[in-house]
């Protein structure tokens, strides 16, 4: 066997070339001729060609931007609000999903059948129904909550109204991502440090309380420093409406509690197959060398369990994140309801098309290589 | 607590009374009396103002103003409307058209879910039944032309799942054997489409199909919106198709590939009479799968401005004479999508027992 490059390729185009060389031509003339006539229509209503568009003013509003745009700004920053609004939806739904989906596929498995009934009843009742609807009853539903003057107060200082959801916030708007950037460093030091101590071979001692003292002292230490105020405001009801904390938007939370919702329902089922899918023998194991209940389900259960779990994990955030696209449905301005917008009204359809699937493969590739990453630590481990 | 344990969990070989068993599995422990309590309190919190909501005050028949004073559902507007939602705005005095074309693709539906008629006549059934649902709504044979634009609710629904998967089948099937092919040119090309199919939402593939579409013809045709969106589907379908049938491809042993060599088949010969046969049986639940999930999709044609089931139902909230009854209208709907999906997720654990043995 020959070796080197054009072997390789060699290997890999195999036999019948004559066929292979046809059906490669056939694809590449229909996408030149689709392209051509493309190119060509746009000629014929007068729109030029190219990515130069971008620059243009936008000249349309977007309800909620994550970052600073105004009308006049450029459709480049328009469609980076869009893509950081699906993004924003995106993580902050995939979170919020696992958590609520670990507790009900656990809450499946428990003993009680009260309990595993209900779980049971939701998770079909969600699957049953096409997610569309389920995000148009939770649109209905934050409409029809109470002006601000009756607003409903299910915690304190936070209150639901058809303006939103208003939550407690930072008076100085900069403490937010201070804090956010210090717990991020706090956490990356603490990883690293486990890591490091692992990588020593040591075990016990460092773990535990130094970790939990790193990522919690760091942020509130860096917090000191910068001298930011901290003071936290509690939403106040001032005129016919609210003032001070942040606002979440109607739109935003319908999009947000459907996501969570639907995906926390499919996260139940993966997480419920995963812990059975741990033979019996497992559970008799531990208890037979003294365990407790939850030491086994940390110590012998779970790591099994995330073999299965996490792979299937993957699909449900990555169908989650497509799904945030329905939010153009409901009126919260997420990329799809930009890229249409700009489509429309500047009719650079080939180029707007290409930027939104270029954006949702790019991020799709980025969470799956993300979880693949990790699934591959998982699955070393398990054969050590 | 370890004894607690044990009795939460007893020994399969002696079987305690139901109802001894459901008292341990409710009141065993003092965590799990505690759940039970809890549970209960979350169903008397959610369960009467839902019944009371929905059957006691809730008005059965009569005019828009009586709905306004009552306190419940508002059933009346669902028997008022239901025509609108079920069929839209097609024309009223032909509604049993629609109705016999969803009747047919329902019937399609359900003769394929028996065993008895897996085999290729089938296909032939579901290129004829389609054909013929279409034709009695375009308004042939014997009566005026009915555009697209006024085909609406049901039908289309059921219309684009079912064209969609079986306009997939061919392209699916053709998409799997290249992805499994040695001729690498052949397979990167299914492996791209695949995964680019796969990557992006299907919202993003029925806008391209609405706005890109027509660019990429040659000036002066056109295709209809409708037909637009169920190529969209045909297309996003026939890639998670194809990995469903690749799966079946793969659990078939190779020994099957070298005995049809042996019998000197071919590979097209062996593929159509030895692989695909058994590939395809044995993918059948992930196919019913898909078919639930592409049922409920269908629902997103709204963003194109297209009339599926709910699209009607939320048009029929918005007359004007009988505003709002937004929650009769989704719950209606929601009924309908729930009776389908829970019977044919029920049939495909079924079908799951009986293809095991």
């Amino acid at each position: 066997m020959r070796s080197g490059p054009i072997a390789a390729v060699t290997l890999w185009w195999g036999g019948r070339s004559a066929l292979q060389a046809t059906i490669l031509a056939l694809v590449l003339f229909g996408g030149f001729l689709l392209v051509s006539n493309t190119l060509a229509n746009m000629e014929r209503f007068g729109i030029t060609p190219g990515f130069a568009f971008l620059e243009h003013p936008a000249g349309f509003e977007i309800g909620e931007a994550p970052i600073d745009y105004r009308p006049q700004d450029s459709y480049a920053l328009a469609l980076l609000a869009g893509l950081l609004n699906t993004v924003k939806v995106a993580a902050v739904g995939c979170l919020a999903a696992t958590v609520l989906g670990v507790l009900l596929g656990v809450a499946r498995l428990s003993g009680n059948a009260l309990l595993s009934g209900l779980v049971q009843g939701y998770v079909e009742l969600i699957r049953s129904t096409p997610l569309l609807l389920q995000l148009f009853f939770w649109s209905a539903t934050f409409q029809a909550l109470p002006a601000p003057r009756q607003a409903l107060n299910p915690l304190p200082g936070v209150f639901l109204c058809n303006r939103g959801i208003q939550l407690p916030a930072f008076a100085d708007g900069r403490a937010a991502g201070w804090v956010l950037a210090a717990a991020v460093l706090g956490t990356v030091l603490a990883l690293a440090g486990t890591a490091l101590h692992r990588r020593a071979g040591r075990r016990g001692g460092l773990p535990g309380m130094t970790v939990a003292a790193v990522a919690c002292g760091l942020p509130v230490s860096l917090l000191l420093a910068s001298g930011v105020p901290l003071r936290i405001e509690v939403p106040e009801l001032s005129g016919f409406n609210f003032s001070g904390g942040t606002t979440v938007s109607p739109e935003f939370s319908a999009l947000l509690v459907g996501l969570v919702v639907n995906a926390a329902a499919m996260i139940a089922e993966i997480v419920r197959s995963g812990l059975q899918a741990v033979p019996a023998g497992q559970w008799e194991a531990a208890r037979a060398l003294g365990l407790t209940r939850g030491r086994t389900m940390r110590l012998v259960v779970l790591p099994q369990a995330m073999r299965v779990i996490v792979p299937l994990l993957t699909s449900s955030y990555l169908n989650l994140t497509k799904n945030s696209s329905l939010a153009v449905a409901i009126g919260f301005p997420d990329l799809v309801s930009v890229i249409n917008t700009s489509a429309n009204q500047t009719g650079q359809v080939l180029e707007t098309m290409a930027i939104m699937m270029g954006a949702y493969l790019t991020v799709n590739l980025a969470v799956s290589a993300a979880m693949n990453l990790y699934n591959h630590r998982l699955a070393i481990r398990g054969w050590r | 607590m370890t004894d607690g344990v044990l009795e939460a969990t007893p020994p399969a070989n002696h079987p305690l009374p139901r109802w001894r068993r459901l008292r341990t599995s409710l009141f065993g422990t003092p965590l799990n009396a505690a759940v039970t309590l809890a549970c209960l309190v979350l169903l008397a919190w959610a369960v009467p103002p839902l019944l009371r909501w929905s059957l006691l005050d809730a008005v059965w028949v009569g005019p828009a103003d009586r709905c306004a004073d009552a306190a419940g559902a508002c059933w009346a507007f669902i028997g008022e409307k239901l025509r609108y939602i079920l069929f839209g705005l097609y024309d009223q005095d032909r509604h049993w058209r629609p109705a016999v074309a969803s009747a047919i693709l329902l019937a399609l539906a359900l003769v394929s879910g028996m065993p008895l008629f897996w085999r290729r006549a089938t296909l032939g059934l579901w290129v004829c039944g389609l054909a013929v649902a279409v034709l009695l709504l375009t308004g042939e044979p014997g009566g005026p032309a009915v555009p697209t634009e006024s085909w609406s609710g049901l039908p289309v629904s059921l219309l684009l799942a079912a064209a969609g998967l079986v306009g997939a089948f061919p392209l699916a099937v053709l998409l799997a054997l290249a992805r499994r092919s040695r001729m690498g040119g052949v397979r990167t090309l299914a492996i791209l489409f695949i995964e680019v199919t796969r990557g992006v939402p299907l919202i993003a593939v029925l806008y391209v199909a609405t706005l890109l579409l027509p660019l990429m013809l040659p000036a002066g045709s056109a295709i209809d919106k409708l037909l637009r969106a169920q190529i969209a589907i045909i297309l996003f379908v026939s890639a998670y198709l194809a990995e469903i049938i690749r799966a079946g491809l793969q659990a078939i042993p190779a020994g099957q590939h070298e005995a049809a060599q042996a019998l000197g088949l071919g590979y097209w010969q062996a593929m159509r009479l030895v692989i695909l046969p058994q590939a395809l049986r044995t993918v059948i639940p992930s196919i019913v799968n898909l078919a639930i999930g592409l049922f409920q999709d269908t629902t997103l044609i709204i963003v194109v401005g297209l009339f599926d089931l709910l699209n009607t139902a939320r048009t029929a909230a918005k007359d004007p004479a009988w505003l709002g009854f937004y929650d009769e209208a989704f719950g209606f709907v929601a009924l309908i999508y729930l009776t389908v999906c829970v019977a044919a997720s029920r049939y495909s654990l079924w079908l799951e027992h009986r293809l095991q043995r």
